[in-house]
C-alpha cells in the first residue's frame, strides 16, 4: 500500500493525543473501572505508535511488540478487574479514593 | 486514499477516547472504548497489520470489553456518576498541567525524534515487512525463531493471571463465616 503521503509522524501525533487523553482519565476519574479503561486508551496509543514505526522501518519486530502488550493487556484486566470486585465485595460501591489506606 | 482512512479513524479514535474520560456512566465508557479500539483496527489495516487488526477486534473489543461490562453489570454500578463534585481539592487542575506537560514532553519527542527513528535502518531477512510472505506468516516466523523465550515467558504470565484471578475472587465458606476473598482483602 501506498503511503508515501502519510508519514510516521502523523501516527506518533495521534499515539501522543490519545495517550495523555487516557492518561488525564487516568488522574481524574475515580471509578476504578473507567480508570482501567483509561489504561486501556493509554496502551492502544503505544499499540499504534509501535505499528506505524514498524511499517516505517519495514519490521516486523512493531508488530510482535503489539502481540506482546495485546497479552501483558489481557492479563492486567483479569486481574484488575478481580480486584476491584473482591473490594466491591467487602464495600460497595467502592471509588479509588475509599481504598487509598490498602487496609479494611 | 489512505490519508482520508487515517484522518477519518483519527477522529473517531479521539472522540471515542474523549469519550471515555467524560461519561457519567461507566456502560457508556466502556462502548465509547469499543469505538476507539476499532478505529485503532482500522488503522492496523492501514499499515497492513491484518493479524493485529483481527485480534485487535477479537480480543479487545469482543473479550476485554466484555469482560468490563460483565464486571460493571455484576457489581451493579451501571448508574450515572456525579462527575461536578471534585473530591480532593485540586485535583483536576493538577490534572489538566500533569496532562499538559505529558503532551508538551512526548510532542517535542516526536517533533525532533520521528526523523531520526524512521531514518534508522530497513530490515532485512524474515523481519522485512515488505517480502512474499503474509503478515500473519512472518510474526510466526519471528514469534518461535527470535522470540521465543518471551512466548514461554507469556505462556507463564497468562498462567499466573489465571491462578490469580481464581485465588481474589474464589468463595469458600471457613468456620467464622469470613471467605477468603474478604481474607484477602483485609490482608491486603
Amino acid at each position: 500500500m501506498d503511503l508515501a503521503g502519510l508519514s510516521t509522524g502523523w501516527y506518533l501525533a495521534l499515539a501522543v493525543a490519545l495517550f495523555a487523553i487516557g492518561g488525564l482519565g487516568l488522574l481524574v476519574r475515580r471509578n476504578p473501572l473507567v480508570m482501567f479503561m483509561c489504561v486501556e486508551l493509554m496502551l492502544n496509543a503505544v499499540n499504534v505508535a509501535f505499528v506505524a514505526l514498524g511499517a516505517g522501518l519495514n519490521d516486523v519486530g512493531g508488530q510482535v511488540a503489539v502481540f506482546f502488550v495485546l497479552v501483558v493487556a489481557a492479563t492486567e484486566v483479569v486481574i484488575g478487574l478481580a480486584l476491584v470486585v473482591a473490594i466491591n465485595r467487602r464495600r460497595s460501591g467502592a471509588t479509588a479514593d475509599d481504598v487509598s489506606l490498602l487496609k479494611g | 486514499m489512505a490519508e482520508a482512512v487515517f484522518v477519518v479513524s483519527a477522529v473517531i479514535i479521539l472522540v471515542g477516547a474523549v469519550g471515555v474520560v467524560a461519561s457519567r456512566n461507566p456502560v457508556h465508557a466502556a462502548l465509547f472504548l469499543v469505538q476507539t479500539l476499532v478505529g485503532v483496527a482500522v488503522l492496523f489495516v492501514l499499515n497492513d497489520a491484518h493479524f493485529l487488526a483481527a485480534v485487535q477486534v477479537v480480543v479487545y473489543a469482543g473479550a476485554i470489553v466484555i469482560l468490563f461490562l460483565f464486571v460493571i453489570m455484576l457489581l451493579g454500578v451501571d448508574k450515572a456518576e456525579e462527575l461536578r463534585i471534585e473530591p480532593i481539592f485540586g485535583q483536576r487542575p493538577l490534572a489538566a498541567v500533569v496532562g499538559a506537560a505529558l503532551v508538551a514532553v512526548l510532542g517535542t519527542v516526536v517533533i525532533t525524534g520521528a526523523d531520526v527513528l524512521t531514518g534508522l535502518r530497513r530490515a532485512g531477512g524474515d523481519r522485512a515487512l515488505d517480502g512474499d510472505a503474509t503478515d500473519i506468516e512472518r510474526m510466526g516466523r519471528v514469534l518461535f525463531s527470535e522470540f521465543a523465550f518471551a512466548v514461554e515467558i507469556t505462556a507463564a504470565l497468562l498462567t499466573v493471571a489465571v491462578v490469580g484471578a481464581v485465588i481474589l475472587t474464589r468463595r469458600t465458606s471457613r468456620s467464622d463465616g469470613s471467605t477468603s476473598a474478604e481474607t484477602t482483602v483485609r490482608e491486603t
